[in-house]
């Protein structure tokens, strides 16, 4: 049988990719390969990551440029097929200017580049991205961003709600997010987009390891 | 074809938080400069492009607003014609 597979996208500008093989293959034993961006082949691949980063520099927004890659557009049918996607930090800044997430993400309230753990409350079990044991629903993982500041305004934060759409909410909002929000998902829960950064909490060396189920979750149904 | 000078300026919308334009706003009343009442930063794209008609241009202009120039959930955006090079 053929070993499920997850790429990893790398844009010009990525700079998580590494981290998010070295997660997944060297702590998870979870197949992977690179796909560069200007690739729209992804047979073969059980699920996708878009990584962290400044995708082209940042250059308009973050997350704005990417969006006409060749990857993104054939990532709406890997979609459809409801095959899971995560995008951390960037990635998530990614989904959102691509229209697979709702809001945006903008400058932190304080203007600080923020480098810390937080602790953050699951919310949402759809898509089983996070471990369902109840003594699991305060996870710590690091963020490192200076424009992870989710916004949306009432009527998408409605719609987040009743769809059963947050992922995660911060514990002790870092950075102004509306209504705390650190993670979405979209309406299949196959798509999840989240600040935090799930690949480096997956050793407990190295300050943790909350992020490994959120990383196995990319191939489980 | 005609070549059409536009400006665009795009700012983020009055519900959202604009903090570097607080900053900014904070560092102008310790140059001396009070009552400054509301300022925020927002982006100005210079654009020269050439189009067959006025209406030509102002679609394409449109369509970069839309799909690339501005975020609709975050952005606003407003654009006027400079000049027309005959």
């Amino acid at each position: 049988m053929n070993k499920l597979k997850v790429g990893i996208v790398v844009f010009p500008g990525s700079n998580c990719d590494r981290d998010v093989a070295w997660a997944l293959k060297g702590c998870l034993d979870i197949e992977c390969s690179f796909i560069w961006h200007d690739s729209s082949d992804l047979s073969g691949l059980n699920a996708i990551v878009l990584p962290g980063g400044f995708s082209y520099g940042d250059y308009l927004r973050c997350g704005a440029i990417a969006r006409f890659s060749k990857l993104i557009n054939s990532l709406r049918d890997f979609v459809e097929t409801g095959r899971k996607v995560i995008g951390i930090c960037n990635g998530f800044q990614i989904l959102t200017e691509s229209g697979f997430l709702y809001g945006a993400l903008i400058t932190n309230k304080n203007l600080n580049f923020i480098c810390n753990d937080v602790q953050l409350e699951i919310i949402s079990s759809k898509g089983n991205w996070f471990d369902p044991r109840s003594d699991r629903k305060i996870i710590n993982l690091p963020i490192a961003h200076g424009e992870g500041r989710y916004y949306c305004d009432e009527e998408t934060f409605k719609k987040l709600l009743d769809n059963d759409l947050i992922a995660m909410k911060y514990l002790n909002n870092p950075n102004g997010s509306s209504w705390d929000i650190a993670g979405i998902l979209n309406e299949k829960g196959n798509v999840l987009g989240l600040m935090p950064h799930p690949e480096r909490a997956c050793d407990r060396a190295i300050g943790g390891s909350d992020g490994q189920y959120i990383l196995k979750a990319l191939l489980n149904e | 074809m005609k070549e059409f000078q536009v400006k665009v300026s795009i700012r983020l919308r009055p519900s959202v938080l604009d903090p570097a334009g607080e900053a900014i706003k904070s560092a102008a009343s310790k140059l001396g400069v009070n009552n400054v009442n509301s300022l925020r930063i927002g982006k100005l794209i210079d654009i020269h492009l050439e189009a067959v008609e006025k209406a030509d241009a102002i679609e394409k202009v449109e369509l970069l607003c839309d799909r690339l120039f501005a975020n609709k959930v975050i952005e606003d955006y407003e654009y006027y014609f400079e000049s027309i090079d005959e």
